[in-house]
């Protein structure tokens, strides 16, 4: 058994910066493009000084959001293989809400839940960049076809939704998980938290620890 | 004009704008009125929408005006007269003709002299060196009663309607449509609608413009064009008609004012330099009546003449010194602007006054125009633009390639205001002298013309006062009595032209009555007198600023008789009649042709009714009088005697450079033999075997000659020059829409853009496929515009025969791809 | 240009009801295709009232100048050279505005007030409200509006509602010199292009027609055509125009739904949090 007192890390430095640049750009993003998504919201463009100037920033904003998630993306790619066991999880959806953890498969680094919504986000990250360079203007809408134009809004609208939609669990599984927020501020995560969330990893970092 | 004179007696648009939408059948052949004419286009709309009308369009081009049409026919350029020559001939043999009217109204049976005959394309006189004709024996049989001979029952062989039919036999359909191109079922089709206007109740009106007039042979186009509207009655009736569409707002007003080189003020000539002896000017004009009974208005030629003498040099002019006569500048020859060139080219012509004119690029073969003006010793241009002409010694690369420092002629530009920017009126293509209004003042060291003109005047003037000179009396003593000496207003230069009372005149019919005190305006021009009691400085546009004011600035529209005809809007020469020859719109008792669109009849005591009567107004029919009062006869001519230069019937000649080479009707007489053509310039001519396409040239609606080039809007809406070729041209010169094309002639070359067009199709004369290249004009080097080449680089310098208006429409070029 | 009364029945991205006390009657353009020579003049007066001025381009091979729309020019003639079963025909339409009765436009635009749409049937873009975005664009079924390089605003033609807020007819519509081009509430209009049909009918157009698009609610620009039933061959006109079913998603249903969704799950969480209470490492785990 390893020390308990000790913290384990779960995020170095780097990783960190990255997450949170990622999450204020999309904050961001989020936040602009809610603006011009329905009236209800536009009252949020005057965080950017007007609406013009949300038109102008969103897709500055977006693609760099884009090229930040690319690092997160190169970081995580290989913590994110879904496993048969990740599948059981999600089956078991009621479980995981009601904290019912004995009945769930072990857990690794990451949870089915939070490895689906990797993958959700980079597909929409992706559908998001090419489909607003389509409608951007007055760079590159020019140089498409209307009918395109037409299918990319939808498709940058519906993405939208869903990435909000994810981050939206993303975060509320923060706040949920006590001292998960932590582990991205701080970096670290104590023995139990580690033992208690993801034992399967806890399991190879302690072993990694003792070796 | 050169045409319509001596068809009608007046040269000028028969009807007016409005009247054509009282038409049954519209033809546009010679002109594109959508085109050109978009305003007076309405009245086309109008006849359609209103009327019922058919709109026809004969042109080489499926053009603007094509779009519009009911029925389109595509016609080789240049071949109109073989055109209109084969509807003469399927009126005649269908006997298509509105009989009364062509008995009665033109010279269908005058007995033509003997002597007069057609035989291989050339009428009886030919002078082959002198390339003229000696006119003796076309001219009518006399009568021992000193009046020409007629034969009422149109059975003699040589009147002048058996004479037609003989003469158009040729124009067959067949013949017709090899030499045109125009399929013979279209041709027939058209025959047929016009010959549905034959009938009183209906008629045709055709509308033309430079389409005719830029031909070798373009005034007898026209008369080809007159000639079956009187064979169909459709002269003097309301949407009938003769319609000359003139270009330029003001160029009718440019002929009634004389400023052609062989005029005086309304239509009145100047002396030959063989007239020394002023009776015998007065005389040679005084028309003697050749038929009895005839108004024959140019009998009055001495009121006018005197009034005009008497107008200009006022009390210096008295009957015996012949009223000024010897003042008057007596031609050897005609000094048209072709000949202007030809003689700066040759060295002999120093000095020009260029005033509203671009000769540089309305000219034929820029490059020798630029030789010419090179030559000169000082040219001054009185324009509100920096024009091409004034710009002529500037270099602008391939536009204008010239080398300045070899060019040693001095330039003078004197800036003139444009037409908004002063007073004065305009006279349309229907005769109405429109007064307008300036809309603001010229711009910067502008003066209006008439300030510039005054100015150059009293300096030359003082010039004469302290030199002297050769002859110095026509300057010294010129009548000059505005206000302001060096800035005549336009009023008083109307007020002049309408002419007033020098002394008191007298009640013709009751001497005892004074019906105009000395020093008042005219009523009209039928208070001139030939005593030097008169003064006017147009007889034509006498009437037009009475004692009631200025009659031009009227401006109400109401038009009791629902045909348009707005008697109390502005003022048409003559004597504010709205449409020509309106006595033919009756029958010869004086009842209306058509009883739905009568203009004017007799009312048992007096000639009345909703336009002013072209007749002397208590003429009953009765007293047998004819509708046409210019002219000696009374009647309208279907043979011209001797007033046309190449005959007396139209005859069909091709372009001096034609596509196919010979003509079908008469290989040896190919193109017009009686036009001028200057040495050097016959050389300058283009064989098809070097230039195998016939070029066109024309303008768009989007510009105005070369002036709008200068302006934003024009140039916005056709910014570049180009050049339209047909589908199929295109693909064998391998040029697509958009490409940078060369068209050359064997004067010079263009190079443009190609718009590649469904619009011209490749038509079938004589054997061959003819191809159209048409070049619009507008563009040149300088201007707002893309710069371009002046069209004129390419056109040959020949012109009408007997107008001398060049041939702009009908000559030969190659294309290739740049 | 602001139309300034209280007739506008709809405004862009607006959620509350517009001013619209005044009752106006609909007026309508009607543009005569039979009679268009496609002098230009209509675009001439429309840059001249506008005080607009496109550049001075080049020539692309066709009569068409400028070749296209764009922030400057809001009118445009279209040549086609058409071979009918009458021969060859050069259809002149004069493209432009429409002003659909149901507004693509209107629907796709984001930016509150930027595109309204009056009483009269007028819809009028106001730039000062307009954020560039170009939705716009995507929700017109006739390809109309264009951004201006300039400033990166939409433009399109106004019909000239400042003139008929006076009482005048658009600038278009006084300089047409052959009645092609007629201004008049839409009722008089339509009662017009009868008369129009039945002349062209008579002269043998079979199929001549009005063109009021019921897929957009109808227009008021209206044509007439010679052709209707082949309305493409007019440089494309729309068959049967309506607004994209890609807009249509986009803009309908599915935005207030999806926000409503985005507020629930948010929701969601904070009745997961209340209720289930916080995801937490038990005390005895940790020890």
């Amino acid at each position: 058994m390893s020390d308990q007192s000790e913290p384990i890390v779960r995020y170095t430095a780097p990783e960190r910066a990255n997450h949170w640049m990622v999450a204020i750009l999309f904050i961001l993003a989020a936040l602009g493009g809610l603006s011009l998504f329905h009236p209800y919201f536009f009252w949020l463009s005057n965080l950017f000084g007007s609406g013009t100037w949300t038109r102008i920033l969103h897709p500055f904003i977006g693609t760099l959001m884009f090229l930040s998630f690319l690092g997160l993306t190169g970081r995580f790619w290989a913590h994110n293989r879904i496993t048969a066991a990740d599948r059981q999880w999600m089956s078991q959806m009621g479980d995981v809400l009601n904290k019912r953890r004995d009945r769930l498969p072990e857990v690794g680094r990451y949870n089915a839940g939070q490895k689906y919504l990797f993958w959700v986000m980079v597909a929409t990250m992706i559908l998001l960049l090419i489909s607003g360079i389509l409608f951007w203007q007055p760079w590159f809408a020019p140089y498409f076809p209307i009918g395109l134009i037409r299918v990319a809004v939808v498709v940058h609208a519906l993405s939208a939704f869903v990435l909000i939609m994810g981050i939206i669990v993303h975060i509320y599984a923060a706040i949920w998980t006590k001292g998960s927020i932590s582990a991205m501020t701080r970096g670290t995560v104590t023995a139990a938290w580690a033992k208690h969330h993801h034992p399967g990893w806890y399991r190879e970092v302690s072993k990694e620890v003792k070796q | 004009m050169a045409s319509l004179a001596p068809t009608f007696g007046r040269g000028a648009m028969t009807n007016h704008w409005v009247d054509i939408k009282n038409a049954n059948v519209i033809v546009v052949m010679g002109g594109n009125a959508a085109e050109a004419h978009p305003c007076g286009f309405k009245w086309v709309t109008e006849a359609k929408a209103h009327n019922k009308a058919t709109f026809i369009v004969i042109d080489p081009r499926f053009t603007r005006s094509a779009a519009m049409a009911d029925l389109y026919a595509p016609i080789r350029t240049g071949t109109d007269i073989a055109f209109l020559g084969g509807v003469i001939n399927y009126l005649l043999s269908h006997d298509k003709i509105q009989h009364e009217y062509v008995k009665t109204y033109t010279n269908a049976a005058l007995i033509v002299n003997e002597g007069y005959h057609f035989e291989d394309g050339l009428f009886s006189g030919y002078d082959e060196a002198g390339r003229k004709y000696d006119r003796s024996t076309w001219t009518c049989e006399m009568g021992p009663d000193g009046y020409a001979k007629t034969d009422e029952t149109l059975q003699h062989p040589r009147c002048v309607l058996n004479l037609m039919k003989q003469h158009y036999a040729r124009y067959t359909p067949e013949a017709v449509s090899n030499i045109t191109g125009t399929s013979k079922e279209q041709f027939l089709k058209i025959c047929e609608i016009l010959a549905t206007t034959s009938v009183p109740n209906r008629t045709t009106t055709f509308m033309y413009a430079l389409g005719w007039t830029q031909h070798s042979v373009g005034s007898q186009m026209i008369r080809t064009a007159a000639c079956v509207q009187l064979l169909l009655g459709n002269i003097g009736m309301p949407g009938g008609g003769i319609n000359a569409l003139r270009g330029h707002s003001n160029i009718q007003g440019l002929t009634d004012l004389g400023l052609l080189s062989n005029l005086l003020t309304g239509y009145l000539t100047l002396p030959g330099e063989k007239e020394t002896d002023y009776h015998a000017y007065i005389d040679k004009r005084t028309m003697k009546p050749l038929r009895p009974n005839q108004f024959n208005y140019w009998s009055n030629y001495p009121k006018f003449h005197v009034s005009l003498m008497k107008s200009w040099w006022g009390d210096k002019a008295t009957k015996e010194n012949n009223w000024c006569y010897d003042y008057l500048p007596k031609l050897d020859v005609e000094y048209d602007i072709l000949r202007q060139f030809e003689l700066m080219h040759q060295g002999k012509m120093n000095g020009y006054f260029c005033q509203g004119f671009n000769p540089l690029a309305a000219l034929p073969n820029k490059k020798k125009l630029t030789d010419g003006l090179s030559k000169l010793k000082f040219l001054v241009v009185i324009d509100p633009l920096a024009t091409d002409t004034s710009c002529f010694w500037e270099n602008h690369g391939e536009y204008n390639d010239v080398d300045p420092s070899k060019i040693m002629t001095e330039v003078i530009r004197l800036p003139s205001s444009c037409f908004a920017e002063l007073d004065g009126s305009l006279t349309n293509s229907g005769r109405w002298l429109q007064w307008h209004w300036a809309g603001q003042e010229p711009p910067g060291d502008a003066k209006n013309d008439n300030e510039i003109m005054a100015g150059i005047f009293i300096t030359l003037r003082e010039l004469y006062r302290k030199e002297g000179g050769a002859f110095p009396d026509p300057i010294l003593n010129l009548t000059w009595p505005y206000k302001i000496p060096h800035a005549p207003s336009p009023e008083e230069l109307a007020m002049e032209y309408n002419g007033k009372a020098l002394e008191d005149l007298a009640d013709p019919k009751d001497p005892t009555k004074v019906i105009l005190k000395k020093g008042l305006q005219l009523d009209g021009y039928g208070q001139l007198k030939d005593d030097g009691s008169t003064a006017c400085g147009c007889w034509l546009f006498s009437g037009s600023y009475t004692e009631k004011g200025n009659m031009m600035a009227r401006r109400d529209n109401s038009d009791p008789s629902g045909l348009g005809n707005t008697l109390n809007w502005a003022f048409s020469w003559p004597a504010n009649r709205r449409i020509m020859y309106n006595r033919a719109s009756c029958d010869p008792s004086g009842k209306p042709w058509d009883p739905n669109r009568r203009l004017i009849w007799w009312d048992g005591e007096k000639w009345t009714g909703a336009d002013v009567p072209d007749f002397k107004p208590d003429s009953p029919p009765s007293e047998g009088m004819n509708p046409f009062i210019m002219h000696p006869e009374g009647v309208a001519r279907l043979f011209a005697l001797d007033k046309m230069v190449e005959g007396p019937f139209p005859e069909h000649y091709e372009p001096f450079e034609t596509p196919i080479g010979t003509n079908p009707l008469h290989p040896k007489v190919v193109s017009n033999p009686a036009a001028r053509v200057f040495k050097g310039d016959m050389e300058q001519f283009g064989k098809a075997s070097a230039f195998p396409y016939a070029g066109t040239t024309y303008r768009l609606t989007e510009h105005f000659h070369y002036w709008t080039k200068h302006t934003e809007l024009s140039s916005i809406l056709q910014p570049q020059q180009f050049v339209e070729i047909g589908e199929e041209l295109a693909k064998e010169k391998g040029i697509k829409a958009g490409d940078m094309v060369k068209v050359s002639s064997n004067r010079g070359h263009i190079k443009a853009k190609a718009v590649v067009t469904k619009r011209i199709k490749p038509l079938q004369a004589d054997g061959k496929t003819i191809h159209h290249v048409g070049v619009p004009i507008h563009w040149g080097f300088k201007g707002i515009a893309k710069p371009g080449y002046l069209a004129n680089t390419l056109t040959p310098v020949v012109g009408d025969a007997n107008s001398q208006t060049p041939e702009f429409k009908s000559f030969l070029v190659n294309i290739e791809k740049v | 240009m602001a139309l300034q009364s209280l007739d506008v029945i709809r405004r862009s991205a607006t959620t509350t009801a517009s001013p619209h006390q005044r009752e106006t009657a609909e007026v309508a353009k009607l543009i005569d295709v039979s009679k268009c020579i496609g002098c230009k003049a209509c675009q001439v007066a429309c840059m001249e009232w506008n005080d607009v001025r496109d550049e001075i381009g080049t020539n692309v091979g066709v009569y068409d100048n400028p070749p296209d729309l764009s922030g400057a020019s809001w009118t445009v003639m279209r040549y086609s050279e058409v071979e009918t079963d009458r021969g060859l025909e050069w259809l002149i339409r004069k493209d432009g505005c429409m002003h659909c009765a149901d507004p693509g436009c209107l629907k796709a635009c984001p930016a509150p007030g930027a595109i309204i749409q009056y009483g009269n049937g007028i819809v009028d873009f106001h730039q000062e409200n307009c954020i560039g975005c170009g939705y716009c664009i995507t929700g017109c079924p006739f390809n109309i509006p264009r951004i201006s390089k300039k400033d990166s605003k939409v433009y399109k033609c106004t019909l000239c509602s400042d003139r008929v807020a006076v009482g005048l007819e658009p600038a278009c519509i006084k300089s047409c010199p052959t009645g092609a081009l007629v201004f008049g509430t839409k009722e008089d209009m339509k009662h017009h292009a009868e008369g129009r049909i039945k002349d062209l009918n008579e002269r043998g157009f079979k199929n001549a027609g009005l063109y009021d698009p019921p897929g957009v609610n109808g227009t008021h620009v209206m044509y007439v055509l010679q052709h209707a039933d082949k309305p493409e061959i007019y440089h494309g006109l729309a068959r049967n125009p309506s607004i994209s079913a890609w807009v249509s998603i986009w803009k309908g249903a599915t935005k207030p739904i999806a926000s409503w969704l985005l507020g629930i799950a948010a929701l969601a969480g904070f009745v997961h949090y209340i209720t289930v209470g916080p995801n937490e490492v038990e005390k005895e785990e940790k020890e």
